[in-house]
Formats: C-alpha cells, structure tokens, sequence
C-alpha cells in the first residue's frame, strides 16, 4: 500500500511563474520527453546520486554503498529500474513523496542519510524528470542490504520521530526580494546540491542546524567541511564568485584544492554544471550573512617549543610543495596561508590528509590529479598535531589546537600508511589508479 | 597451453618512454592499445612521494627501481674468445622496471643529436675520405635526416617542460644557448634551471678559454608548467634526488608527470602490469605478426592476439625479444651477415674532480643542472689531425650531494679509515667534477646474441652481450679528458685530477645507462632491422622503438632522440600505415 502524502500546495502568483520556469528548469506543454531526460540527467549530476548508489566497483546504480554515519552503517539503494530490486515500480508520485518526504514506496521511513531533508526543496518537474532519466538506466538486479544500526533507530518508525524534530518538508519557495539568479543558486544549494547535508552542522542525533546553515559542517570519516558563508577564517568568505566557480569547475583555485570527499563531488557532480549554474551558485553563496565567531586563539597559546617543533617538522616535509611560508605554488600545490580547511575549528581534514595523504580532483579540464602522499608511516600522532598546531598559527593562520588524541582519534578510523612496500608488493593508496585489463 | 585472449588492435611491449608516447599517440586514432609491463605499476604517490623517495641506501645503493637480476639478467664478455657470464649484479648500466620504465629514474638530460650524427658514415667520407674510418667500424647513416625528426624534438621539448637557452631558432645562433646544435623552430618552453655555484665557475673558466659554455637543457622544471597534454608540472626543489630515484614534486618529466594522467582515462587504453613478453608470435608464413605470448605474475601463460606489436622495451630487451621470437636474421659477427643483434653500442665518460676553497653546497642539485660546452662534440671540430671519429660533450653537473655515492677525494686522499673521514669531512663541501660525455661507434666484434649456456626463469636463452672499447674511442675520451682538466684548471681549484677511461669496459663500475643498437635502423635491409620509420623490414606489423634502433651511439643522453624518434614513429603508423598496412618502404 502505497503512502502517498498531499503536496502542500503553495498557492503561486500568476506573475511568478515565469520566474519559477526559469529557476527550476523549463516546464512547458511541448517539452518533449528527451529533453525531461537530459534534464534529469543533468540533476542526477547535480545531485550527485551516482556516488552513492554505486557501490565501488559496482554497477551504477544498482546501489550497495555503505553510508557510515555516527550510528551505524546504512546501505544505499539500487535505484535502477528492476522492478523487483530497483525502483521499477515505482510511480513518479512514489518517486516524488520519497524524495519529498522521505517515506518510500510502501510506506516506510528513509533514513536521512539520503538527504530527502533537502530534495524536498526540489520542484515536482524537476523530480519527474530525475525519475525520467532514471528509467532510461539499464535495469540491474541486485538486492539491496540492511542498515545496521542500533535499536531503536533500526526501527525505521523512529524516523517519525526525528523528522517531527528536524525536517521541514516543502518545495524551495521563491524569495521576491532576490533576483531570478540569485534563487536558481539557492534553489541548488538547498535541493539537490544538497551542500548543507555535509557543509552545515548536525546537532547529536545528526539534525541539521538550520540556524547555522552552510557555516561549517561534518562530512564524515573526520572531513571537515568548510563555511560556505561570509567566514574568512575558516569558509570561503574570501573567495571571489570566480574563484568559487573555478573551484567547483576543476577542484582547484588559487586559494584551495579540494580533498576527500569533495574531490568524488567535484570529479562526479559540479564540473558537469553549466557555468549558469555554478554562476547562480557563487552568486547565491556570497550572500550568505556573516557566520558568528568565537575569538581565534592566539599564537602564544601554542608555545615557543611547541611552534618550533612544528616548524622543524614543517621544513623537513611540508616545505618542498607548500614552500616555506605556506603560499604553495600557485596552479600547482595548494597554499595553507588563509586556507580554510587548515583553520577549520574540526582540524578533521588537515589531520585527514596529513595521515592518509590526498589526491585533487582531475576533471579533463584539468587532468593532473595531484597528490599529497600520506605521513602517517612516519609521523606519529604527537608530531602530527606539532605540525598541524604549526600550520595552523603559522603565517598569520589562527586555530584552536589539537593534541595528539585528537590525531589518534582520526588516525584510528582510517588507513594512514602508504610507504611503498620493500618486499615487492603492490603498494596501495586510497586514490591508486588500478589496472583496466580485459582479461 | 597458453590461453587465447580478446584481440586488440595494438599491443606495447613495455610501458616506458616511448611506450606511453606510442599509447597517448595511437589512442587518439581511437584504436583500441594495450600496454603489457614487466613491472609494476607506480606513480608520484606513494610511490616516488617526497622524504620517502630520498633514500639513497634504498634506491641507489640496492637497486630500489632497477631490474632485478634474479629475474632478468644478460651475460657479458669483452670479445669473442672469451665464455660470457651472467651478470648477477648489474653495474655499469642499470635499466628500469616498472610503469615508466628507465624515464622513471632517469637525471633529465635532455639533448637533441646534431644534424650530422644522423649521416656520419656519408659526412665522414665526404669530409675526410673514405680510409678514415677504421675498416672493422660499422657506423651508417640513419636513413633519417634531423630536419625530419626537428618537428617531434620540439613535441618532446613541450611535453616535458624542457629548462633551457636555445642556441639555434631557425637558424640565428642565440646567445647563451649552445651554437652548434641544430636549428630548432622555437626556444625551450622554460627559463634555465638557477645555476649551482660550481656551474658558475665552470662557466666563467670556460670563457676564459675561449669556450662557449651554456646551461644543459634539463627535464627538470624550473617553474610551474602546464603541458601540451594540459598536465601540470611542479617546480623543481633542487633536492639533489633525480638519477636513481623518482620525483617527488612532480617536476622531473616522466610518464607518470607528462603522459600517464590523461591516458590512463582513455576508455581504448589498458594496462596490464607485472607481464613477462616472451614471445612475438607469427601467422604460418612468419610475414606478420599476430600478437605476443606473456606470463603473468601467477604464471599463467596468455597469447594476447593484436594487430600490430610494438616493442617498447628497455635497448637490448627489443633485439632479445625479436631474437627468440625469429624475427629478422641474427647477426653473425663471423660472416658479418644477419642484422639483429648488429652494431651494439654505449657511451664513453671520464672525469676530472676538482677540489676548490669555496664552499659548493653540492646537495643543491638537479639531475640536469649543469654548465657544457659542445665544441668537441660530434663533428663540431676538426678531426683530421686527431685521427678518431666522434665526440662528447664536457658539462659540470651539479646532480647533488649524496652522502654515499656523490663525492669526491683528493687523488692522494687515504683510502679509508680516519684519514678517509678527515678527507671526505674536508672536501665534501669544496669539491665538483667535470664530466665528459663521449659517443661510441659500432663495430664487427660489438654485438648482442642469444646466451649458448645460461637461460632465463622461462627456459629460454638470456641476451649475451659481446663488447668492448676501442683504439677510436679510448682516443676520442683521452681528447675530452685534457679539454676538461683545462677548463678545471681555468678554475683555479687547489688541485685537480682526471679520472680517464682506460684498457678494457668493465660492466661492473656505474657508467652511463645509455646502450644502443642491435635492431638499427637504416635504409638498407641487409645492415638493419628496420626501415626509417622503425618498422621491421621482415614483419610489417611489427615496430620497433627506443635506442635500440641507433645505428651507432653520439655524444649525448639518448631520451630526446630516443622520445623523437617515437613521435616520428606513431606519425608514420598514422597517416600511413593504418591507411594502408604493408612496408611503408618498398625496396
């Protein structure tokens, strides 16, 4: 038995609506069914669902993923067509309360690590032409698994819960007081960008602080993602609406590089928008109100032995890229002055990439794919924050600080070594490229 | 039973150098290219990542990214009287293994060959009579001109991010560059690497003399650079870890810095790594070649069927290959007929280490950071009076300063103990050497066959190589050595010694890694293996690169000619061959 929720219906000035055409995409009565395709294709992009519902090395799709999140592991999905393991019976209305409401077909709660709390911003067309491109996709059987989680989030029912608590249900409603530009950016970043799911703060029980949306947030495995907003410290205040579409374009900008996850968004979802929408999107972004701060600490906080520990360590294996005064190479390797990932609050991701190493994204636009190796073969957990303590004050930077169990804390959850073996074999690396035999 | 596998239309044997170019190059046609490797695979990280990459216990002094002898070796004797022995240990020359081959671990001296290199029999005789050259030398023309080959120089230039001062742009000798190289259509894509200060001294010293001194041109970059490809390049760090190791920083050109990035995502490439090629394999009328037979790392046999074989291997890997598989005849030194295997050469160096009261700072260093000069290189001077043919060119590298291998003592230094250390604590710092850089003609006696005795892990025979240094070259490296030890002495050092080559080749000390020959290329099937576009005269399907195909080897490093002549190749089997699949020169 299918739930099927009422839309709410928000009653539209006749004189909006051709502004909503022009930010939720064209909707017209001859608006043949290729072009819904395409279109939803491109918000599959948008939205990134390929990454997860594709297990690695799995079929597209066809879902299996695991999702850690800080109560367990959920499953995605296969949201091919198949009509007995995908979504192949579904009808677009089942499509659309899904992702409206979070309640799937046959009447069950979706847990929100599929981010219905933000693709109940998306338009009905825009939802119908997602399941349009999605039922041109090849049907692929494959089951999908359970979440595993503790009782009693395992009871999907719980969800009711959380969603009285957190979840805003309804389309993006058009701000008048905007330009048509400026909404097509917010109508991204809130709906299917989802951008908040990871750059906004979750509360405990992982609901979004909608008080702090897009100032910094959690993208698991210990990724700091960074303020969207106005911060300058530690988001992307002082990028310019160039430097951010530079960014999302190609990974790289002459003020950052993307890392981690971010690098699986860029290479999968934002180098295929159209430069209208990442315009729109930077647009949006630099008007973001200033985030509230706390004071910086300052360096002396750190100590004289500590900071000269740190710079000792930073010259001998930080300085042949990111050279001494921390301003990298421009194009080439990232600098760490003003960066906002070193000055993050959660040092998650400098932490992250110092232990484990990181590769840029490398779009064809930019194919390189730098990479950072990893140093947690050879610096221990107590030299890891001197340096990340060092970075993270030096060159007009400024951080809280962390300590060695805060390094330990990271370096438990991941797999930080990656010297290359001396006993001939295959060395392995999170990014190695693998071989594409035909056997 | 070797099991069959889906046909492809191009298969690489060997994925270095010229098997990357080859690949980037004929993945554009849309064809579908694999790449078999005998190494493994490897990239700047982890496996070439900076502070990891600078052990020189590690990777120098143990052989961290050399070919493994327990694996692979080849047999070695100086002449044909003597029984050749399997080389358990490889010294003077040490070949790659892996993805990226020896453009891995290569300095990043980059040279382009001068005009007259590739016509030295015919400008020889022209300019000092046939009876000049020595009746058991077997030099010949390439059958290619440089102004065929200039136009992929300059791709090669560009795809690596050369530092440099050209010395010739079409034609108008430019000052600091090098006068008598070639015309080249445009200058270097980047500035000359900053000069050490022992590079400094030799340059002014050289001067003096009357020399024309100019900065080496160097893969190594010295600023960022983006390349034709769209792949970018790090600026070097002058971190003194080029020859022998992997770059770190992304700034020393190799496949994995220029190449690798953008054709790994090529949908028509792949890859199989840790892939012995054993065989070339050949339909019933052994006309054409149907594919290769390798052995994987579990052992399995495979026979991958392809359309056309290129051999991409490592120099004498190439002559081995053809030699087991029966493609060309073996060249018999007794008779002097036959081809594979014919006109084997390598390089001659020597040395003057120069001892001065300023300080160096040595570890400073880049693998093509250097000053030469290139008047005797070649047939740039007179050699009439001199009586020998070829030459070198004599540069001061400032590679770097490695504790064990990278230094220099006093001729009456002690050999070890306190007085070693109290040397080495005294000179490491006040010391640089001059290097000379000298061609090796061919000759009957020098050559490359199938091991009668010693056989490989798969049972077939091991390469024997038959070579030694002759009267001309031992003559040619004595002229360098004294211009060398001038300039050393226009340096005003406290002292000075040359360090000559003299008597036998010894395979045992570390020379140079530059062997060529014995597939030549020619433009006459009875004196070489392939035709000027490196295609087998016998199997038309079957290409052969690398230094290989040199007739006789020049003064210079290799790699340019080497990347050239590749770029040459792949032009040829595109606008040419695949239109038409046959001999693409009909005699």
């Amino acid at each position: 038995m299918d739930v099927v929720h009422p839309r709410s219906l928000t009653p539209l000035i006749t004189g909006w609506i051709a502004l909503a055409v022009l930010i939720c995409g064209p909707v017209s009565a001859n608006d043949t069914g290729s072009s819904e395709v395409a279109r939803g294709g491109y918000l599959v992009r948008a939205g990134d669902c390929e990454y997860c519902h594709t297990d690695s090395n799995g079929q597209p799709f066809a879902g299996g993923r695991a999702i850690p999140t800080p109560f367990g592991v959920i499953y995605s999905t296969n949201i091919t067509p198949d009509a007995t393991t995908g979504i192949g019976q579904w009808t677009s209305q089942d499509f659309y309360t899904a992702l409206h409401t979070g309640i799937r077909r046959g009447g069950s709660h979706l847990y929100p690590a599929f981010p219905y709390p933000w693709f109940t911003k998306i338009s009905r067309a825009d939802v119908d032409a997602i399941k349009a491109y999605l039922d041109t996709l090849a049907p692929i059987k494959q089951s999908n698994k359970s979440a595993e989680l503790p009782w009693p989030l395992s009871w999907r029912g719980a969800m009711f819960v959380w969603n009285t608590l957190y979840f805003d249900e309804g389309e993006y409603k058009i701000d008048t007081t905007q330009s048509a530009q400026w909404n097509r950016g917010a109508y991204l970043v809130q709906g299917v960008a989802h951008c908040g799911a990871c750059h906004t703060p979750d509360n405990w029980l992982g609901g979004t602080k909608h008080s702090e949306a897009l100032e910094g947030g959690n993208a698991g495995m210990h990724w700091a993602a960074p303020g969207l907003g106005s911060n300058l410290r530690d988001g992307v205040g002082g990028w310019s609406a160039a430097e951010i579409v530079e960014y999302l374009k190609t990974g790289a900008n002459a003020k950052s590089a993307s890392a981690g996850p971010m690098t699986d968004v860029v290479m999968n979802s934002t180098q295929y928008l159209s430069d209208a929408d990442l315009d729109a999107i930077a647009l949006y972004l630099k008007d973001r109100p200033h985030a509230a701060h706390e004071t910086p600490p300052q360096t002396h906080d750190l100590g004289a032995a500590a900071l000269a520990r740190g710079q000792a360590l930073f010259t001998d294996n930080c300085t042949a890229c990111h050279n001494p005064d921390g301003r990298g190479v421009p194009k080439v390797f990232p600098p760490l002055t003003g960066s906002a990932s070193i000055q993050a609050n959660n040092a998650g991701t400098v932490i992250h990439v110092v232990l484990a190493g990181s590769k840029m994204a490398a779009p064809s636009s930019l194919p390189t794919g730098l990479s950072m190796p990893g140093f947690g073969w050879k610096l221990d957990d107590r030299e890891i924050a001197d340096v990340v303590n060092y970075a993270r004050h030096a060159w007009g930077n400024r951080a809280p600080l962390v300590d060695a169990e805060t390094v330990a804390a990271v370096r438990k959850d991941i797999e930080p070594s990656d010297r290359p073996s001396r006993d001939g074999a295959s060395t392995t690396h999170p990014d190695a490229p693998v071989n594409r035999g035909n056997l | 039973m070797a099991n069959p596998l889906k046909p492809v239309d191009v298969v690489l044997v060997g994925f270095g150098w010229t098997g990357s170019i080859l690949a980037e190059q004929l993945t554009q046609t849309g064809l579908q290219v694999l790449a078999l490797e005998r190494g493994k695979f490897r990239d700047t990280v982890p496996d070439f990542a900076t502070t990891q990459i600078q052990d020189e216990l590690r990777y120098a002094a143990r052989d961290g990214l050399f070919q493994d002898t327990a694996r692979d070796t080849l047999t070695f004797r100086n002449s044909v009287d003597q029984t050749a022995l399997p080389m358990r240990h490889l010294g003077s020359f040490l070949p790659g293994v892996g993805v990226g081959g020896a453009g891995v671990h290569w300095n990043g001296q980059l040279w382009r060959f001068l005009p007259e290199d590739f016509v030295i029999r015919s400008h020889t005789e022209q300019r000092y009579g046939k009876g000049f050259i020595p009746a058991d030398m077997t030099i010949q023309d390439w059958g290619i001109t440089y102004a065929e080959l200039e136009p992929h120089y300059d791709t090669f230039d560009y795809l690596c991010g050369i530092s440099g001062a050209a010395g010739n742009i079409q034609g108008q000798i430019q000052p600091g560059g090098n006068p008598f190289e070639g015309p080249r259509r445009r200058g270097y894509p980047l500035p000359p690497l900053k000069r050490s200060y022992p590079t400094v001294l030799f340059d002014k010293a050289a001067k003096e003399i009357g020399f024309k001194p100019f900065p080496c041109p160097a893969a190594n970059a010295s600023a960022a650079y983006k390349n034709t490809l769209d792949v970018q390049m790090g600026p070097c760090t002058y971190c003194g870890y080029c020859e022998w190791f992997g770059c770190g920083n992304y700034s020393k050109a190799s496949p994995q810095t220029t190449i690798l990035p953008v054709l790994l995502e090529r949908k028509n490439f792949s890859l199989r790594t840790q892939c012995d090629v054993t065989r070339i394999n050949l339909d019933s009328t052994s006309k054409r070649a149907t594919g290769v037979t390798y052995v994987d790392q579990q052992g399995r046999q495979f026979e991958q069927p392809a359309s056309l074989v290129i051999c991409c291997t490592f120099a004498q890997h190439n002559a081995l290959l053809l030699l087991l598989s029966r493609i060309g005849q073996p060249y018999d030194p007794k008779t002097n007929t036959g081809v594979v295997g014919r006109n084997y050469a390598y390089q001659i160096t020597s040395g003057v280490d120069v001892f001065l009261d300023e300080i160096m700072n040595p570890f400073m260093g880049a693998g093509a950071l250097g000053q030469a000069i290139d008047e005797f290189n070649g047939d740039n001077f007179d050699h009439g009076p001199e009586g020998f043919i070829g030459g070198g060119y004599i540069a001061l590298w400032t590679t770097g300063g490695r504790p064990i291998l990278q230094h220099q003592l006093p001729a009456d230094a002690p050999k070890w103990g306190a007085g070693w250390k109290k040397a080495m604590a005294e000179n490491y710092l006040k010391s640089a050497s001059i290097a000379t850089h000298g061609s090796v003609m061919s000759y009957r006696d020098s050559y490359l066959d199938l091991d009668p005795t010693y056989r490989d892990v798969y049972g077939d025979p091991l390469l024997r190589l038959t070579f030694d240094f002759h009267p001309n070259e031992i003559k040619m490296s004595g002229f360098l050595t004294d211009k060398a030890a001038l300039i050393a002495q226009a340096m005003k050092p406290r002292s000075f010694h040359a360090i000559p080559r003299i008597g036998h080749y010894s395979i045992v000390p570390y020379q140079t890694t530059h062997n060529t020959g014995g597939c030549a290329m020619g433009a006459d099937p009875r004196t070489s293996v392939v035709n000027k576009y490196l295609q087998s005269w016998d199997v038309h399907n079957v290409f052969v690169m690398g230094s290989s195909v040199f007739p006789q080897n020049a003064g210079y490093n290799p790699t340019g000619t080497v990347a050239a002549l590749a770029y040459w190749a792949a032009d040829a089997i595109k606008n040419h061959y695949l239109r038409s699949p046959g001999p693409l020169v009909h005699m």
